[in-house]
């Protein structure tokens, strides 16, 4: 496989594996990925079951964990490649993460929420972060703190803060876990439009067949691991 | 507004208690060893070179710091007296500039009577006695007083006032002379053990009824009528101005090796220098017990913030998720250990400056002498800068653990 990606392709993956160790010393493959892509403006989802590995993947792509073997690149960047400072640096620059619990900082308001993911990246723009959280129909919620809001108040905050730099790739952990069906249908289509906006690739993971089915392309991440069973 | 410096005041606000509490023992930390050091350089300033114009003081055989603490600082018990002629014969002594006599014995409302003579004021404050408004010198042949501003102020005494001396120098047991003294003049405030003294011509305590005089070896009552013989007058001390150095040395062991029949006290510094070395040991056991204060109050900014590292590890988790590099977490624990620290530092100066309002106010009561509350020394700015030091220090551990916080464990979902 070339080393080149695609020039319209945010997120190349090849060969990614992430192994852990049980306490009683047995190894499994959790992540083992031998090739995946995402092209720039995409939007794809994941489906999979609870526990099958899926925040793992994204934790990889993310930076946030470190893979045994193969290679993310992030617009022709090798995550995998870079030390931990290099992936904190790469993914400040380029990834937006919602979570399922949205991972809102509580001693702070939603503005300062956004602006905080600012400031790792090209730097703090008040009225970027305003603008952001207009959009998301939070203009009047600025100075709120995550507990003054409702959860679905709280997942806009993470959505304003995840497309707050700019990210070539948005990724997007159960974002609708926490919301009954109607808030979560608003949510989604909030959080596909504003990536949209933002230029965004999106690649949500989700085991709800109603958020899955709004979605042109939608993977099994079963269908992604290497065929049979993995040992490492 | 910098990542760093949101993420300190952002927590600072949200543990607030725990800071507020922190940022006290901090103060009283620094608050007590910049007053201990403060107090000790000003005291000895005060006391060391209290003595302003004189550089000696002659008196009964005895002890040196007696004989300085009685007549320059008016504290203490006179050694007892010398005679006239020994007064005569030092002031025409070509080594001495200037010599003036002081009888002691008598107070008024715990106040100190010195009986002098008028050429005291000369040189004791500065060429000429300042007054509080209309004033003067008393004349040597009458019974007329001046009083220091303490005096004026803690005897309710002001100028016209008259009032009957005590015998000694214990208020308790006491009795009232029946001699009537007139106040002609207050004095304006020094700031020196002479604000709290009473001064009347040292005839008129030759003359004081009750008293008798020693100074030809024999007793003797003055009689109204008649002039007191030289010979049976007596002094309780005589401060010296000498032409110099050498001079003091040369009548040093004269008088204290040589005569044996008084004592001299040269240099007035020298002999509280030799008091506040003696001293010494209670400003090192104040100083250590200081700084065990500092070591105890810094340990609390560690123990404050590792308490609260556990409930932040999902912070940090957070933190990290959105791009901050373990080195920022880092840095954010100890920007906030040293911001406790700072608080601690500038509101020790307000500790500072409440101690030493408070000793200032009571050594002025007991002494006269004044403390400036930010009197000019460098551990005003060293302690706060060292408490800052060592507040980035104490945080050092606390930042350790954020700094180690695994992301990926603490994004776990809580719902």
């Amino acid at each position: 496989m070339s080393d080149a990606p695609r020039e319209d392709e945010v997120l190349v993956i090849e060969d990614l594996q992430k192994v852990f160790t049980a306490p009683d010393g047995e190894r499994t493959a959790v992540v083992d990925v031998p090739a995946f892509s995402l092209a720039a403006g995409e939007q794809v989802a994941i489906e999979g079951a609870s526990g099958s590995g899926k925040t793992t993947f994204l934790h990889l792509i993310a930076g946030i964990l470190e893979p045994d073997a193969g290679r993310i690149l992030i617009d022709g960047e090798n995550m995998a490649a870079l030390a931990e400072a290099g992936r904190d640096r790469l993914r400040a620059r380029s990834i937006g993460y919602v979570f399922q619990s949205f991972h809102l900082l509580q001693g702070y308001s939603a503005l300062e929420n956004v602006l905080l993911g600012m400031h790792f990246g090209p730097g703090p723009d008040r009225v970027r972060a305003r603008g952001l959280l207009e959009q998301v129909g939070l203009g009047d919620r600025l100075d709120h703190r995550p507990r003054q809001l409702s959860v679905g108040q709280q997942q806009r905050v993470a959505v304003a803060r995840a497309v707050a730099n700019r990210p070539r790739l948005l990724l997007a952990d159960e974002p609708t876990g926490n919301l009954d069906p109607t808030r979560a249908s608003e949510a989604l289509e909030l959080l596909r439009a504003v990536s949209a906006e933002a230029g965004s690739a999106l690649l949500l993971v989700s085991h709800d067949r109603g958020i899955l089915e709004r979605f042109g392309r939608v993977e099994s991440f079963e269908g992604l691991r290497r065929a049979g069973e993995v040992s490492a | 507004m910098s990542a760093l410096w949101l993420i300190v005041r952002k927590s600072l606000r949200q543990h607030a208690l725990s800071t507020a509490v922190t940022v006290a023992s901090l103060a009283l930390a620094c608050g007590l060893v910049t007053a201990i050091f403060s107090i000790e350089r000003q005291a000895r300033g005060a006391f060391g070179g209290g003595s302003g114009a004189f550089d000696a003081v002659l008196g009964a055989r005895g002890s040196q710091l007696q004989l300085v603490l009685n007549a320059v600082f008016h504290l203490e018990t006179s050694p007892g007296n010398v005679s006239w002629s020994l007064y005569e014969r030092i002031a025409a002594d070509p080594r001495v500039a200037a010599a003036v006599p002081y009888a002691v014995g008598d107070s008024y409302r715990g106040h100190r009577i010195v009986g002098t003579a008028p050429e005291a004021f000369a040189l004791s404050h500065g060429g000429a006695a300042r007054f509080s408004g209309q004033g003067r010198l008393f004349d040597a042949g009458r019974r007329e007083a001046v009083i220091g501003s303490a005096v004026a102020r803690r005897a309710g005494l002001a100028y016209g006032s008259h009032f009957q001396p005590a015998h000694g120098v214990i208020e308790a047991g006491a009795h009232d002379h029946e001699e009537d003294f007139v106040v002609v003049g207050v004095l304006e405030p020094t700031n020196t053990p002479a604000d709290r003294v009473i001064w009347i011509p040292i005839e008129a305590v030759f003359r004081m009824g009750g008293h008798v005089l020693r100074g030809g070896g024999e007793d003797y009552h003055a009689d109204p009528s008649q002039p007191i013989p030289d010979e049976h007058k007596e002094v309780s001390a005589v401060l010296l101005r000498l032409k110099g150095g050498m001079m003091g040395a040369s009548l040093f062991r004269e008088i204290n090796y040589q005569q044996q029949e008084a004592t001299l006290a040269w240099p007035v510094a020298r002999v509280m220098a030799e008091l506040f070395d003696k001293l010494g040991w209670m400003h090192r056991v104040l100083t250590l017990v200081a700084y065990l204060v500092v070591v105890v109050a810094t340990g609390s900014v560690t123990a404050s913030l590792y308490n609260t590292m556990n409930e932040r590890r999902r912070e940090f988790a957070i933190l990290r998720s959105l791009g901050a590099r373990r080195g920022t977490v880092f840095a954010a624990i100890v920007c906030e250990s040293s911001a406790i620290a700072l608080a601690g530092g500038v509101a020790g100066l307000a500790v500072h400056g409440a101690i030493l309002g408070a000793a200032s106010a009571a050594v002025r009561e007991r002494t006269g002498i004044a403390l400036e509350v930010f009197a000019p020394h460098p551990v005003l700015f060293l302690a706060p800068a060292g408490l800052v030091a060592l507040g980035a220090l104490a945080g050092v551990v606390p930042a350790l653990k954020a700094y180690r916080t695994d992301v990926a464990t603490h994004l776990a979902p809580t719902s």
